[in-house]
């Protein structure tokens, strides 16, 4: 009773703030009502038992993603008036071409069952959670069994900060910066000396 | 409807990842709400991974999210780095004014 009552809490707000994402007409609304939907969705997880991955969820997703759009959205200083323009000229194919989205997968979910031998398939056994927490479980999945994809997860991120740096970096003309390799270079500024031993200069 | 099943966490990410169609069709001037419609669609999906992985026992869901989560943050970071790139280039971020390789 109370799980159904936290549960259809955390999903109605979720799809809430998720349509307010959509539809909302200023951008910083925008990444704030993600903030929520994503804040809605670690409760959506904890209630799951995924509570490590909640916990990554609000650190990553608010505390990293949601931050970067809100300054981007803030740096760029875009016309909010003239973003709204053709607002309402794509509502009605996105709207039908969502409701038929929305439908089919519900229909789905309504239609679906599991095989009968479907435990057979199971991969990574869940140990029993009152043994062995979900961070350790996952820990030492990942850890041994995927620790290749793990390094190559940890690849991933640095490919993406070197790329998000060389895509943003610019060099601006006119700016008077210390070139060490240029000073050290200079043919007048430096006189090379040949000290002989015990004589000094 | 008061015991919570598989079927429920499905549906709010059917209907999560609904809205972020919606939002990529809706949001025609505007790449910064089509990133972020993208983030919510793969929100949807790490929904249905971590329900499929709690329902039926099996880690792998959750090692599956983890990566998904890993992906979903390097792109925002790219496509976060490439619009500021093409802003700076056209001073504008709409969507009809990407068409310089006339695709």
């Amino acid at each position: 009773m109370i799980e159904a009552l936290v549960f259809y809490m955390f999903a109605l707000t979720a799809i809430a703030s998720g349509v307010m994402v959509v539809v909302s007409r200023n951008p910083v609304h925008s990444v704030l009502f993600l903030i929520v939907a994503f804040f809605n969705a670690a409760g959506l997880f904890v209630l799951l038992g995924a509570e490590f991955l909640a916990m990554i969820l609000v650190v990553v997703y608010v505390g990293a993603v949601a931050v970067l759009f809100l300054f981007v959205v803030m740096m760029l200083d875009v016309n909010q008036v003239e973003l709204r323009q053709g607002f309402l000229q794509y509502l009605p194919i996105g709207g039908v071409i969502g409701g038929i989205l929305t439908f089919e997968l519900l229909f789905i979910v309504g239609a679906w069952q599991f095989q009968p031998d479907v435990s057979a398939a199971i991969a990574a056994a869940a140990p029993p959670p009152d043994q062995v927490t979900n961070t350790q479980a996952l820990g030492s999945l990942i850890y041994t069994r995927f620790a290749y994809l793990f390094q190559a997860a940890g690849a991933i991120l640095l490919v993406a900060m070197i790329g998000a740096i060389a895509l943003t970096h610019r060099k601006r003309p006119g700016v008077k910066k210390q070139k060490i390799a240029d000073q050290i270079a200079r043919e007048d500024s430096i006189e090379l000396k040949k000290v002989e031993t015990g004589r000094g200069i | 409807m008061f015991t919570i099943g598989l079927g429920h966490y499905l549906s709010v990410a059917a209907i999560l990842f609904a809205t972020g169609i919606f939002g990529i069709f809706l949001n025609r001037k505007n790449v910064i709400v089509i990133l972020m419609s993208v983030e919510l669609m793969l929100l949807a999906v790490n929904i249905n991974m971590v329900a499929f992985s709690a329902h039926l026992g099996d880690l792998m869901g959750q090692v599956f999210s983890l990566f998904i989560l890993t992906v979903a943050a390097a792109e925002a970071a790219i496509g976060l780095a490439i619009l500021v790139a093409f802003f700076r280039a056209r001073g504008s971020i709409a969507v009809e004014d990407i068409n310089s390789m006339k695709g």
